[in-house]
């Protein structure tokens, strides 16, 4: 905690003298958040905290070396008040940036996004969750890689070296949203000989035709998302050991845009590679659409229905949460002064009565403030269910964000 | 005698019949003229500084950086980044405009380093919470409009010719607009924006006129007046720089992510 706390301090220092002289041609911009993590129950788990205070910064330093050649440094940091595990930094971009009129170069630490839908983003694998930021797993940790962008006529195709694995991570023992028993991070199994330095590629087309967006993945390496191990810890408590597998992941993202409707389909398919740890292949999918309607209720909002459905023909609770179940969701963009959004929905399960709602709102103040809040529910989980581990953490988030 | 009553009646007749027909044609020509004038620009970028105002005076700026590029034959291509309110610094817009089919929309989203393909049809919509909406800062192309030639009139003292001008487009939020060309230069000095309803609802006001190139005016400063909320937006364009030599590859999803 002391240690990040300095670091955070050093990083205010850097920004701030950066921001303050304009430091030639480095341009800086970033924000700094403040959090609260309000629960209704008391931890299902004993040794959690209730009531959580958080800080994060997210600074971004970019400079131009000449009219091809750019870097861009994203560090980020948190201190939590509870959790040690979540009281963490990460380098989410250092990245030296190559631009010619037919390719461009990446080469360092970076992020990429791939896909379509809004619930889950099955096909986007580069970058690993950081999974004690965000319930959702939005958020991402910083992935080495060599990246090659090819342009062409026929669309444009990237290819990937990725030298050096990113272990997810988890909640500690005082943290809440996390699985009960606890995962222990401190010693991850690969199946990879190499463990962490084992090399993944990957390769992603992507073309644009009429009102068609195309994105075709192939992905070989370390999974992102870790199996577990039930073992037990230094103190003798049961934990869950990530397991880190080698695989084959073919992805397929497609959007259709047409008048008002965005029709929205991912699809993936996962072989595993080792002879001793395989499962059977697997097939996974999203598909849905968003229709909005402009200047709803006779106001200039526009408001936004969201409809997904997320199949995984494993149908194992221990898996996924995600086996057959269908996202309802609405977004009322109120085009304000205050760019005051309003997002809310369910996810129902179809083979079970488990429920997880969740609303979000955000509002800018002033030119470079921003309320964010949060609200997460979910129900009826059994204990078969990844999501029983959460049965007491609904929460509401309040944060406060500064943008600089 | 006869023959010319019949004269004089066919005469009439079809001086009836065309007289409305050449005023369409009338207003079509000036418009025609007014576009022609501004072809052959071939790219451009400037910024752009957006006061909003509601209607206690109170106001609050935005910053936009835009770079255009004319597409022969069909809508420019154009790339929008935003620098403030800084909560939106590093989002960045990509559009291509068509005339006869939908416009095709992008969004990035930084914080998520995001494409986001977007629907088009949210013409009548406001940009950026401003009093302008999608349509009226989008390329504007001869054929989304039919023309009216309604007259001569004077507008701060410039001679203009007053056009009524009826979207051809899906999703428009208005019925119609009343746009009045200056009679030396054929730019647009003023526009009025009739809702569906057919009621007056905003004012535009084009000012500070500057010739680039040699031939092509743009103007410093735009005024919309929404005169049904009292709310105002102006607009405000510096820094016009042409001739940058642009081509696809500056408008594609590779340079919407790394615009800066």
């Amino acid at each position: 905690m002391y240690r990040h706390a300095a670091l955070l301090c050093l990083l205010l220092l850097l920004a701030w003298s950066f921001s303050a002289a304009r430091a030639g041609k480095t341009q800086i911009a970033g924000e700094m958040g403040l959090e609260a993590r309000l629960f209704r129950d008391s931890p299902a788990d004993s040794r959690q905290k209730g009531d959580n205070l958080s800080l994060y910064l997210k600074p971004e330093f970019y400079r131009k070396f000449s009219k091809s050649w750019s870097v861009t440094f994203r560090p980020f940091i948190r201190l939590d008040q509870h959790d040690k595990q979540r009281s963490h930094r990460d380098i989410r971009e250092l990245m030296f940036h190559k631009v010619a009129k037919t390719w461009e170069l990446k080469l360092g630490i970076s992020k990429v996004f791939w896909g379509v839908t809004e619930t889950q983003h099955l096909v986007d694998i580069i970058n690993q969750t950081d999974a004690v930021e965000a319930p959702d797993g939005e958020e991402k940790l910083g992935q080495p890689m060599l990246n090659l962008i090819l342009k062409r006529k026929w669309g444009t195709t990237s290819l990937f070296v990725l030298p050096y694995f990113r272990e997810r991570t988890f909640p500690g023992y005082r943290g809440r949203l996390r699985t009960i028993p606890l995962v222990d991070t401190t010693r991850p199994l690969y199946e990879s000989k190499d463990g962490q330095n084992n090399i993944d590629y990957a390769v992603r087309w992507f073309k644009t035709i009429g009102p068609w967006d195309i994105g075709l993945s192939h992905f070989n390496g370390t999974s992102r998302i870790p199996d577990f191990v039930a073992g037990t810890n230094a103190s003798g408590e049961a934990v869950l050991i990530p397991f880190y597998k080698q695989m084959n992941q073919t992805g397929l993202d497609l959007q259709l845009t047409k008048g008002s409707w965005l029709w929205k389909l991912e699809v993936i398919h996962r072989r595993d590679k080792g002879s001793t740890y395989a499962v059977t292949p697997y097939t996974a999918l999203t598909g849905g659409f968003e229709y909005t309607r402009t200047g709803v209720f006779k106001t200039r909002a526009d408001l936004g229905l969201l409809v997904e459905y997320l199949y995984d023909d494993r149908d194992d609770p221990t898996k996924t949460p995600f086996d057959s179940d269908v996202m309802f969701g609405a977004r009322l963009t109120f085009n304000d002064v205050a760019s005051t959004q309003l997002l809310g929905g369910i996810v129902l399960d179809t083979g079970t009565s488990e429920r997880a709602y969740f609303v979000e709102f955000s509002r800018r103040i002033g030119q470079s403030y921003k309320l964010a809040v949060e609200a997460r529910i979910s129900s009826n989980a059994g204990p078969a269910s990844p999501l029983y581990s959460l049965r007491n953490d609904d929460m509401l988030q309040i944060e406060f964000i500064k943008y600089f | 005698m006869k023959i010319q009553a019949e004269l004089l009646l066919f005469v009439l007749l079809t001086t009836a019949l065309v007289n409305p027909v050449l005023a369409d044609k009338k207003g079509y020509e000036i418009a025609k003229k007014s576009d022609t004038l501004d072809n052959g620009w071939k790219d451009s970028t400037s910024t752009l500084v957006m006061i909003l105002r509601d209607r206690q005076k109170r106001e609050v700026t935005r910053k936009i950086r835009n770079k255009t590029m004319e597409v022969p034959g069909d809508g420019d291509k154009t790339l929008i980044v935003f620098d403030a309110p800084r909560d939106l610094k590093g989002t960045k817009f990509l559009s291509y405009t068509h005339v006869n089919r939908p416009d095709d929309q992008w969004l990035y989203l930084n914080s998520l380093k995001r494409v986001k393909r977007i629907s088009s049809n949210n013409k009548s919509g406001p940009f950026m919470g401003s009093e302008f909406a999608y349509e009226d800062v989008a390329s504007q192309e001869l054929d989304k409009y039919e023309y009216k030639y309604l007259g001569d009139e004077k507008v701060n003292g410039i001679d203009c010719y007053k056009l009524e001008l009826t979207p051809t487009y899906k999703y428009s939020g208005y019925n119609k607009m009343i746009a009045w060309y200056n009679k030396k230069t054929y730019r647009v000095v003023k526009i009025d924006y009739y809702d569906r309803k057919d009621a007056l609802l905003k004012t535009l006001t084009f000012s500070g006129y500057r010739k680039y190139l040699g031939k092509y005016y743009r103007a410093d400063k735009m005024e919309m007046v929404n005169h049904q909320t009292g709310k105002s937006t102006v607009l405000l364009y510096k820094n016009y720089k042409f001739g940058n030599g642009f081509d696809d590859s500056d408008f594609d999803l590779n340079a919407l992510r790394r615009a800066r």
